[in-house]
């Protein structure tokens, strides 16, 4: 089972299992909520971000695959206390890692423990799942009003 | 007589091939879209490469074969469904197509404000939205008969909400997502009780048991070609003849018209009305194989097939631990909807297909469906006269796995 382990990593079952920085953020200064209406997987995500762009917290609830619950748990990990334009670089490598594009060294740098999610680009089927809860967190900084889709 | 399964596969090209690091392909998509056989793809083929030409208008001899083809397909529907005549047979793009045709042609001139169209909560999507839309397009009101834990109709709510007020019903014949075999006959007898005009969806009948429209006494009746195992792109709209002949054209073009002047044009008779433009012509001649491929066989035989095959998919699978079935009716096809433990369906279907086992994973176009039960997707494994004990055999293994890495 080569390809399943490439896709199902422990980390991420792992993360699947115990979602970290699960739940509600209450006094969040900025939440958008993402959907994905081909698969059902829904997640709001929460910020809060002080005056100086520095995110001090990051949270999500919701529920879908392991793949989009893993990655919202691992966002929410490599984004907190970070700033807010760490936060949209990271989503762009990311972005490159799961779609195929070539990921520089310094983008894997950036990525760290996120390079567990390398093996979805061979799953087109799936790429939404990993980046729904990236595109909400770009809805979420950006204060769109409305539900972020991967559609 | 029953059927010849090893030379039913080797008809299936597709089944002849190795996916995944060299898994052989277990199909058990079919309830999504069928396979197509080697009679079917050889005549879109032999129309493609020798006997391209448009239908009913030309004088030279490919258009006239090809104009035959297309004709027979009529005939074959009309013998396949027990139509009365190949008039009442309008070929579509699709079931959704001709449901939308329905809404919007019958529906949107004899169905007035405060009017009541009945469906089922089982319905595909595409017999919920096309009344939607007409709903609010003349104001009538969408109403829909619950169904129980099992995945039936419940009859009693659904008898009690035909009135006088409901004009026109729209159900589905066998469920999409839970394989339930709706007591049709029963449905459309209500339903002419209080007056009201009644369209059978049958996509997900059509290749499992035999369909007659005569019998069953429906006003219209649907199918896509596709699940049938003819090429996509096809459908039929089967109506009563009286209902075809006082209902307007949807699309306006060619070859839906007698005369056509500034001041006035004439339509053509039913069906030709509703077929406006070149049609899926190698589409429809595929499907016309495809018909003589399935009526070969026998449907009953077919069922027969696939009855054991659910009987033999369902003892297998119930053994596994964690595994809950939606869809438990005591009549329904081939069709297994399951979630196990709680793995997410698309989590499922990955791992499924990385053993070379492909089935549907989502909602199956029926929202509300999973609404009623509560779940946000299901696996759906659907069984078609080419599967065999082996492949669920493979099935429940794979499941295994699955299990095994979610542990």
């Amino acid at each position: 089972m080569n390809i399943s382990d490439e896709l199902y990593q422990q980390v991420i079952l792992d993360h699947n299992k115990k979602p970290r920085n699960f739940g509600k953020l209450e006094g969040a200064t900025h939440f958008a909520e993402g959907f994905n209406p081909l698969c059902g997987d829904h997640y709001n995500v929460y910020l809060t971000v002080d005056d100086s762009g520095i995110i001090e917290n990051a949270m999500f609830e919701g529920s879908g695959c392991a793949i989009s619950k893993a990655s919202a748990s691992m966002m929410t990990q490599a984004i907190k206390g970070q700033t807010i334009e760490f936060a949209k670089s990271l989503f762009d490598q990311f972005h490159k890692l799961v779609t195929g594009e070539t990921v520089t060294d310094d983008g894997n740098k950036l990525l760290g423990k996120l390079q567990v999610f390398a093996g979805v680009c061979r799953y087109p089927a799936r790429v939404k799942c990993a980046a729904l809860s990236w595109h909400t967190l770009t809805g979420a900084i950006d204060e769109s009003q409305d539900t972020v889709t991967t559609e | 007589m029953s059927l010849n399964i090893d030379k039913i596969r080797s008809d299936f090209p597709a089944l002849n091939q190795r996916i995944n690091d060299d898994k052989p392909l277990v199909y058990l998509d079919n309830a999504a879209t069928t396979l197509k056989s080697k009679p079917v793809i050889e005549a879109v083929n032999q129309h493609y490469q020798m006997e391209s030409a448009n239908i009913h208008r030309g004088v030279h001899y490919l258009s006239e074969l090809a104009t035959q083809k297309y004709e027979d397909t009529r005939e074959k529907v009309k013998r396949f469904i027990n139509a009365p005549k190949k008039e009442q047979i309008v070929f579509t793009s699709g079931t959704t197509a001709a449901i939308n045709l329905v809404a919007q042609s019958y529906g949107k001139t004899y169905l007035q404000e405060g009017d009541e169209i009945l469906i089922t909560h089982m319905e595909h999507h595409s017999n919920i939205v096309p009344w939607q839309i007409l709903c609010e397009q003349v104001g009538c009101v969408l109403k829909v008969a619950p169904i129980n834990d099992d995945g039936e109709v419940i009859m009693d709510e659904y008898l009690a909400m035909l009135t006088e007020k409901t004009k026109f019903v729209s159900f589905v014949y066998v469920s999409n997502s839970l394989g339930t075999i709706n007591p049709a006959k029963q449905m459309i007898d209500a339903a002419h009780a209080v007056g009201a005009i009644v369209l059978v969806d049958a996509a997900q009948a059509v290749a499992h048991m035999s369909v007659d429209v005569k019998d069953l006494d429906c006003e219209f009746m649907t199918f896509s070609g596709h699940k049938l195992f003819g090429p996509t792109g096809t459908g039929v709209l089967y109506g009563k003849e009286e209902l075809l002949a006082k209902m307007p054209p949807v699309m306006g073009g060619g070859d839906m018209i007698l005369n056509v002047t500034f001041e006035k044009t004439t339509y053509n008779r039913p069906p030709y009305k509703f077929e406006a433009g070149t049609p899926h012509i190698a589409g429809v001649i595929g499907l016309g194989a495809a018909i003589d491929y399935v009526s070969e066989l026998g449907l009953e035989e077919i069922a027969a097939y696939e009855q054991q095959l659910l009987d033999y998919a369902t003892n297998s699978l119930d053994n596994i631990p964690g595994i809950r079935f939606f869809g438990t009716s005591k009549h329904k096809t081939a069709i297994i909807s399951f979630l196990i433990d709680d793995v997410h369906p698309h989590d499922i279907g990955s791992i499924l297909d990385l053993q070379g086992v492909a089935i549907r994973a989502g909602h199956h176009c029926t929202q509300p469906v999973m609404q009623r039960f509560d779940i946000p997707a299901t696996g759906r494994a659907s069984f078609s006269i080419y599967n065999t004990h082996e492949d669920i055999d493979t099935l429940a293994q794979a499941i295994h796995k699955v299990k095994e890495v979610f542990v």
